[in-house]
């Protein structure tokens, strides 16, 4: 099962390759990837459902639950205080005390340091005699034994980070999508730097208990010595299970109901974008009505009285006084079933490479076009984003777009301009690679609120149109399959100065996960640095999966020694590292031909980097991917091909077959995007350089 | 550059004298001085001299000295050359034969012998002589974090400081830090235009960046400069000018160049030249393939079918090591000259030149198509560089 796990995952990048690669083309045949030997195996791998979201413990109350838990709530900054207790203590004993122990004593001293470490030691070298009111204050685990993975889930207070959680695997683990990999390799890597805690979980399997912490830790220690672990074994197997179980807490965290998924908002400038999505978030009730009184009076000021919605979105002072999105805007809302983060991308064409990164981290996208006669046509039309963003996205791996036909107040809510648009776009979104299933379209109104997330009132367009409103379209985004099982990565897309101690990193996890007290490796720089916190949307976490986008405070490192493109990587499998490298590329409808030599942006995550095309290793079919012609004086539009590119710096790259969100790049050139590609394969040093 | 006197014989063989009177005289010089040659110069020797009593000490001694040149060596940077060769001529303080490297100077002559003048050579050495080439500019080219501060004159762009930091995203519900980032941004690449543009030499500072930063970056620093009264940019506020360009790295000066606002204000440069002709090759390869060709072998090709319109090649072909190697790429200037063809001798120092380098370093509009040549003449160049 575990093995069928990771061909399944590859089998759906390769799935992908086609229309990544291809699907730009003008004919629409698709081709055969070198990897289409795997393509069989497809179509029952694919039925195999994610990991049983939803049904997963359906009727667990995490607040019943919680009744039992005695520990107040910490709030950021006691929190903050309990990490910096940890840290030094753990400088003191080292790692051979549980954490769980030291978070106690910590407590119980209340944040004063030394006192703690007192209590540890002491409690260390007399054994057992832990006070009573230590068992109060510990937090509780229940174990809800059970064969099957959904019946049985790890349950401690939720919301309640930095208290440690002792988790023992269940056993027999049927799920296939968390079945532990033992196995070297990319593919396969467990989730954690540490992969002996996924060993020793599955030592303690089948621990069917519902005791408190304290008995727990007995009878961990009971199962562990049936297992030929020496007596004094307890306390070291349990320093090593002091990591949260991934598996469990991303069960946990699908069992709470709702689905994340990145949107990414993308059209023309003007399309009008920013409003769009800000009368949704006024809608939805995630802008309050003070705010947004504000916002009327203060635009109106400006005399840019029709942007107040937009200002939810835009909101430095540039943006604003100019009427036009910079860099891409983000924020946390939810829908019916699905917890969206949202990216609100710049439509303006010298904005675009914030739009690639907005859109490196999307799993879907809306696309806004403007309804109003002649505005549609514009934007459209050659020179205009509509398409060259479409063309982006599906490049960058997004395969879910919602159509917002939007102002269609200006055209009367006409179902003829609505059928016109529809029409057009659904025959190049189609050449563009979007499967037409996945593809919806709904007309509506961002300025005037029509249909975004109430049926419409407006008589013009109820009386044809009946579909679903934009936010029921957001409810029917699915949310992708998230490699949790992978090594850590996370992309830098920002840094900033947090509150304490440290600094703070925003990014988007592209696998993996990572938790408080992880240690990371930034690369391509090479320095590690610890994770002290982790938060998403300002709510402070202590696990964070693949697919969130979270920030995380970070120590042990300069702020100086990371940029915006860093990777923050596991440590034992960090990303790779070059300064040069070949990918297979698609070319964008370029006026220009393409020749060795070509000075390039290189795009890739949030990073936006000069090289240069250092030549053209071949000319590829498109549909069969067989080399046409070897060493290509050039390359003219919509051509197929193996480049080898060079850069003056190292940068992290991941070949595509090894993992396809962190093997895809995109080129761009004199503010076009001329190629979007797939790495596949990275050089090690640059063989004598040409200059 | 100065030219003291020019001697040169019928077999192309002689000597010319002259004084470096710019930083750019230095890249011209690196490019005329070549393995091979003879150069004289007044140069600092160290001697060690001998008391009666056995002591030594040594002192620094001004000498003239004659030497053949082994190697050169260029530092963009500093705008420095260094040439590196054997004595020829015994003098009191050094013995024949003896190594000594001279670091021309700026205002110093020095004489250039050569056994052949060729072309280039002489097309260089008029060039360094014309004054009238002269247009020197400035250039920000920035994006958001992201600025080079470069010095472009007709043969050389200089990034004389690249700034680049990173600045908060704005998150939600605060921008400060954003704002505050900016700022210190805008602070840094002020200091770089005040520590590294001299007003009284260019004529004109382009401020080029994608979006609204160079808007937001001119009036921030006029701010600035009426608080804080700095007359160096409040008198020099007509020579600024805002461009449009795709991003802040330094090949987006390329576009910055050819935008037609600094054509029609300041006088055609040799490097807006040169992004003329590399867009009229790309142009063509669109258009025609056969009528665009790359590569030392296919160019050749070309030049022997008298097919050249223009030729393109970068100065570094003629730097060659080997004597052999310049003569080919010299005979292939004079072959298309011959057949009224024209030679555009891009400089490797600006961003065009180093695209061409990229590309095999030469490459041709040609008159007439002529079919791709069969044998993978391309396949040698890439080998070349291997
Ligand atoms: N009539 C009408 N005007 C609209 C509608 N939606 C947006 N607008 C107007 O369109 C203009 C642009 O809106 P924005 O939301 O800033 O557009 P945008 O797509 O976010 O623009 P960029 O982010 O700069 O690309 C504003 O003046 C809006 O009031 C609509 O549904 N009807
Ligand atoms: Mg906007």
């Amino acid at each position: 099962m575990s093995r069928h796990r990771a061909v399944r995952t590859m089998n759906y990048d390769d799935e992908y390759d086609f229309d990544d690669v291809y699907g730009h083309s003008v004919e629409d045949d698709y081709c055969v990837s070198p990897g289409t030997d795997q393509i069989p195996e497809e179509d029952e791998t694919m039925g195999d459902k994610p990991e049983g979201k939803g049904s997963y413990d359906e009727d667990y109350d995490p607040l019943k639950d919680s009744s039992n838990f005695q520990r107040p709530p910490l709030n950021p900054i006691d929190e903050a205080r309990l990490n910096s207790c940890l840290e030094e203590m753990r400088n003191i004993v080292g790692e051979t005390t549980p954490e769980h122990l030291m978070i106690d004593a910590v407590l119980r001293s209340d944040f004063n340091y030394e006192k703690a470490l007192n209590d540890v030691l002491n409690s260390q070298s007399g054994k057992t005699t832990e006070p009573k009111s230590d068992i109060a204050c510990r937090p509780k685990i229940f174990m809800i034994g059970g064969d099957e993975p959904n019946e049985g889930s790890v349950v401690t207070a939720p919301q309640e980070p930095q208290v440690t959680r002792m988790t023992f695997s269940t056993g027999n683990q049927t799920n296939s999508g968390f079945t532990p990999e033992k196995n070297s390799g990319m593919d396969v890597e467990t989730e954690s730097s540490n992969p002996a805690c996924r060993d020793l979980g599955d030592s303690f399997a089948s621990l069917d208990v519902k005791k408190s912490a304290s008995q727990a830790k007995l009878d961990a220690g009971d199962s562990g010595s049936s297992n030929n672990t020496p007596k004094k074994a307890p306390f070291l197997l349990k320093t090593k299970l002091e990591r949260l179980d991934v598996k469990k807490e991303y069960a946990k965290r699908q069992a709470d109901g709702k689905d994340f998924i990145n949107l990414v908002v993308i059209g023309h400038v003007d399309a009008g974008k920013s409003t769009l999505m800000g009368h949704v978030l006024y809608q939805l009730g995630f802008v309050n009505k003070r705010t947004m009184h504000k916002y009327e009076q203060e635009s109106k000021k400006l005399g840019k009285a029709s942007f107040a919605y937009a200002w939810v979105l835009d909101e430095t002072e540039e943006e604003r006084s100019r009427g036009v999105t910079m860099d891409v805007a983000q924020t946390r809302f939810q829908t019916n079933t699905k917890v969206v983060t949202l990216l609100d991308a710049p439509g303006h064409k010298d904005f675009i490479p914030n739009m690639i990164t907005g859109a490196a981290q999307a799993d879907c996208a809306i696309l806004v076009v403007n309804a109003t006669r002649g505005e549609f046509e514009t934007g459209f039309d050659a020179g205009g984003q509509t398409r060259e963003h479409a063309m982006l996205i599906r490049s960058l791996g997004v395969s879910q777009l919602m159509v917002a036909v939007n102002k269609m107040d200006t055209v009367d809510w006409s179902q003829l301009r609505y059928k016109e648009i529809t029409t057009k776009l659904a025959a190049f979104l189609k050449q563009t690679g979007f499967k037409e299933s996945d593809v919806s379209y709904v007309p509506c109104s961002g300025l005037s609120g029509e249909n975004l997330c109430h049926a419409p009132k407006d008589t013009q367009l109820s009386k044809w149109y009946t579909g679903p409103t934009l936010a029921e379209g957001i409810d029917r985004f699915r949310s992708p399959d998230r490699m949790i099982d992978r090594a850590f990565r996370m992309c830098v897309g920002d840094i900033f100065k947090g509150m304490g101690s440290g600094f703070s990193v925003a990014g988007t996890i592209q696998a993996g996960s990572v938790q408080v007290g992880d240690r990371l490796v930034i690369m391509p720089q090479g320095d590690i640095c610890n994770v002290k916190g982790i938060a998403i949307d300002e709510a402070p976490l202590s696990i964070a999966f693949a697919g969130d986008n979270a920030v995380l405070t970070i120590t042990g490192s300069d702020m100086n020694n990371i940029g915006v493109g860093s990777i923050l990587c596991d440590p034992m499998l960090p990303i790779k590292v070059t300064s040069r490298f070949r990918a297979r590329v698609v070319i964008f409808n370029i006026d220009v031909p393409i020749t060795k030599g070509f000075p390039v942006v290189l795009h890739y995550q949030s990073l936006n980097e000069p090289a240069h095309i250092h030549r053209l290793i071949s000319q590829l079919n498109k549909s069969n991917g067989e080399i046409l012609k070897k060493k290509p004086r050039c390359l003219t539009k919509n051509m197929n091909a193996v480049i080898e590119l060079s850069l003056s710096r190292t940068v992290c790259l991941e070949l595509h077959k090894d993992c396809k969100e962190l093997g895809r790049i995109m080129l761009r050139y004199a503010g076009h995007t001329i190629a979007a590609g797939l790495v596949t394969e990275i050089l090690d040093k640059p063989s004598s350089k040409t200059e | 550059m100065k030219l003291v006197s020019k001697d040169i014989d019928k077999n192309s063989a002689g000597g010319v004298t002259m004084i470096p009177e710019e930083a750019e005289d230095m890249w011209h010089a690196y490019n005329l001085i070549t393995h091979g040659d003879s150069l004289r110069s007044t140069t600092i020797r160290k001697v060690q001299t001998e008391t009666a009593t056995g002591s030594t000490s040594s002192s620094k001694v001004r000498t003239t000295l004659t030497i053949t040149v082994e190697s050169t060596d260029f530092d963009t940077q500093a705008c420095v050359l260094r040439v590196k060769g054997r004595n020829i001529q015994e003098n009191q303080y050094v013995k024949l034969g003896a190594y000594h490297t001279l670091d021309l100077e700026l205002n110093r002559k020095f004489t250039l012998g050569k056994p052949e003048w060729d072309s280039v050579a002489l097309d260089r050495l008029d060039q360094a002589c014309d004054v009238t080439q002269h247009a020197d500019l400035a250039a920000v080219v920035m994006q958001e974090g992201l600025a080079h501060v470069c010095l472009v004159t007709s043969s050389m762009t200089l990034v004389r400081a690249k700034i680049d930091v990173s600045i908060p995203r704005k998150r939600k519900g605060s921008c400060s830090q954003h704002d505050k980032g900016i700022t210190r941004f805008y602070d840094q690449v002020i200091q770089a235009v005040l520590r590294h543009i001299n007003f009284d030499i260019v004529k004109g500072v382009l401020i080029a960046s994608p979006g609204f930063v160079k808007d937001q970056f001119y009036e921030y620093m006029f701010q600035q400069a009426i608080k804080l009264d700095n007359r160096t940019l409040i008198d020099n506020k007509s020579k600024f000018v805002l461009i449009h360009s795709s991003s802040g790295f330094k090949h987006a000066l390329k576009e910055v160049l050819q935008d037609p606002s600094v054509s029609a204000r300041l006088a055609d440069t040799k490097a807006l030249g040169e992004a003329r002709a590399l867009d009229d090759f790309y142009s063509m390869l669109q258009n025609d393939p056969n009528r665009a060709f790359y590569g030392l072998k296919h160019v050749e090709l070309a030049a022997e079918a008298q097919a050249v319109e223009v030729l393109l090649v970068s100065d570094d072909l003629f730097r060659a090591q080997e004597v052999s190697t310049r003569r080919r790429y010299v005979q292939l200037v004079d072959g298309v000259r011959e057949s009224c063809g024209d030679v555009k001798v891009f400089s490797s120092l600006h961003v065009t030149g180093e695209q061409l380098g990229q590309l095999s370093g030469v490459a041709a509009i040609l008159r007439f198509p002529i079919p791709e040549p069969e044998s993978d003449g391309d396949d040698s160049d890439s080998t070349d560089e291997n």
